[in-house]
């Protein structure tokens, strides 16, 4: 036993030293379109098309790790991986653990999703995935709130009629609700964040701020626009 | 992977089928029943070598290295496996770390700052830079170290009952003829403990196969992510678009997983026949009196 510590201690400090730095991007892959596993086992999607381009505008390396939702923002605080673009609305709580960068994504409008037109949004149960913008909204309404890890079984529940209605980006729920054939959309849109952001930590001011230029510089040439525009359909919100 | 495959959205039925099933995606999913098999493979004789270790420890004469043993194997028996299966390897990385950061890094920056935990480039674990499958090979090699760890403590007290089945009367007959206590133990202990451990170490086994699905709570991408992220409800933004179909992946697991322990009992059956001959039990007993 003695000389197995030994040689995973041994293993731990000889493990190579470190050359040019490449910053680790983290993402979800469960949220389409903005971020996906696609067929060949790799992520795709909105986010990682504007990711590798901003990469490449700020001349950084970049890779991409998939990491969950409900761990997403303590395994960046621990250094697993620099910086996360998960569809991760900006908002007051989160600063206080992260900083962001300047929006990538207008605020997006949240909807609610039933099986039938009359369901209770007020006082009935009302899922949603869990550490979400839309978690908190619901949180300070009168519904019940039921948490789950991912929206796939968010949708489920309401299916399987545990939740009388589901809540989220209305993006996301949109391709669900065009392709099924018994969920509709009901009640109000709901707006929410203040867009959306690129998370990192709050002592990473040097990536903080290569990522700002490029954001800002693809904004003011159109081709944020272009990219939103690509993955979200010709009607989505855009950039001024 | 056919050449019929490139435009899936005209295909239907069986063609569809196999397009879908040997997708880029589905590759990763078969490959990941050989990450199981593979931690398996590793982690159970390490879990083996530590019990071992462990049931020495608590049968030693020096106190300290007693009170080691008995501690490890009732304290790491009583902790719910979750809680040491997201409590080690997070420790065992952020340890890993600190050491490495204070070779080279400046010793004066503290690793925490406020609620971060941050080494420098050259100490990070794997390195940044690292191709994606160090960072897999790393996460398997500290899930192996926590499966180690927690049945490590299991086999150890397994071990410590078989150690104390073997007829006391043979280990005084071997003191007798001058034996030291080490040759004791070479000589008559461990080879006669296993027939007495099996029973014990078997079922630690099959706890074993049905406990790799918490692989995915350490970030491993397991047959459970894979099944979990390929059964989900895939909507027109893949080539392959389905509606929830979680229901037939997981039966697939369950196959595999009863196909598993199925083979076991059959693997383990031979061993105990093997292990009973010529022993004084039961078995061994029956087995003497059938052979002609």
């Amino acid at each position: 036993m003695k000389k197995l510590m030994l040689a995973a201690a041994a293993f731990a400090l000889t493990a190579g030293m470190g050359m040019a730095q490449t910053v680790r991007i983290a993402t979800e892959g469960a949220y389409p379109p903005y971020n996906f596993i696609n067929d060949q086992g790799q992520v795709a999607g909105f986010e990682v098309d504007l990711g590798n381009e901003l990469c490449k505008r700020a001349e950084l390396q970049c890779t991409w790790v998939k990491n969950d939702w409900d761990s997403i923002i303590p395994n960046l605080v621990s250094a697993n991986y620099d910086a996360i673009m998960a569809a991760m609305s900006i908002n007051e709580e989160r600063k206080q653990v992260i900083a962001f960068t300047e929006d990538y994504l207008p605020p997006a409008p949240s909807s609610y999703v039933a099986l039938e037109e009359g369901a209770n949004l007020e006082t009935g149960i009302v899922a949603v995935q869990t550490g979400t913008v839309q978690a908190s909204h619901v949180a300070d309404t009168q519904a019940t709130m039921l948490e789950y890890p991912n929206i796939d079984q968010v949708f489920a529940a309401v299916r399987n009629g545990e939740a009388d209605a589901a809540f989220g980006d209305h993006e996301v729920m949109r391709p669900f609700v065009e392709d099924s054939e018994d969920l509709i959309f009901v009640g109000e849109q709901v707006h929410l964040d203040e867009g959306i952001g690129i998370g990192v930590r709050q002592s990473d001011n040097e990536l903080r701020e290569k990522l700002n230029a490029a954001i800002n510089a693809m904004k003011q040439d159109g081709s944020q626009n272009e990219l939103i525009k690509k993955h979200f359909g010709e009607d989505a919100q855009t950039y001024e | 992977m056919f050449s019929y495959c490139t435009d899936p959205s005209a295909l239907d039925g069986l063609a569809w089928l196999s397009c879908y099933l040997t997708t880029g995606n589905h590759m990763l999913f078969y490959a990941s029943f050989g990450t199981v098999l593979l931690l398996l493979a590793i982690t159970a004789p390490v879990a083996l070598l530590f019990g071992f270790g462990g049931a020495m420890a608590s049968r030693s004469r020096i106190a300290g290295v007693r009170w080691f043993g008995r501690i490890y194997t009732s304290m790491v028996r009583g902790v719910p496996d979750i809680i040491f299966f997201l409590f080690v390897p997070i420790a065992l990385d952020q340890a890993f770390e600190w050491l490495r950061s204070r070779v080279y890094c400046d010793p004066s920056v503290p690793v925490r700052q406020g609620n971060e935990f941050i080494v420098c480039a050259a100490a990070k674990l794997p390195l940044s830079t690292s191709p994606e499958w160090v960072h897999q090979a790393y996460g398997i090699f500290l899930a192996v170290i926590a499966f180690a760890v927690v049945f490590g403590a299991f086999a150890a007290n397994v071990l410590h009952g078989a150690m104390n089945a073997v007829p006391h009367a043979q280990l005084e007959t071997a003191e007798a003829y001058g034996m030291s206590p080490r040759q004791v133990n070479r000589r008559i202990l461990i080879p006669q403990m296993w027939t007495y451990a099996l029973p014990g170490l078997a079922n630690l086994w099959m706890i074993l196969i049905k406990a790799t699905p918490l692989l995915f709570v350490l970030g491993v991408e397991d047959i459970v992510y894979w099944a979990r992220e390929l059964g989900g409800a895939k909507t027109r933004a893949y080539a392959y678009p389905h509606p929830d179909w979680r229901l037939y992946y997981f039966l697939a697991i369950l196959v595999f997983y009863l196909l598993m322990t199925w083979g076991s009992e059959r693997f383990f059956d031979r061993i105990r026949a093997r292990l009973s001959r010529g022993q004084a039990t039961a078995a061994g007993e029956a087995m003497r009196k059938a052979a002609p």
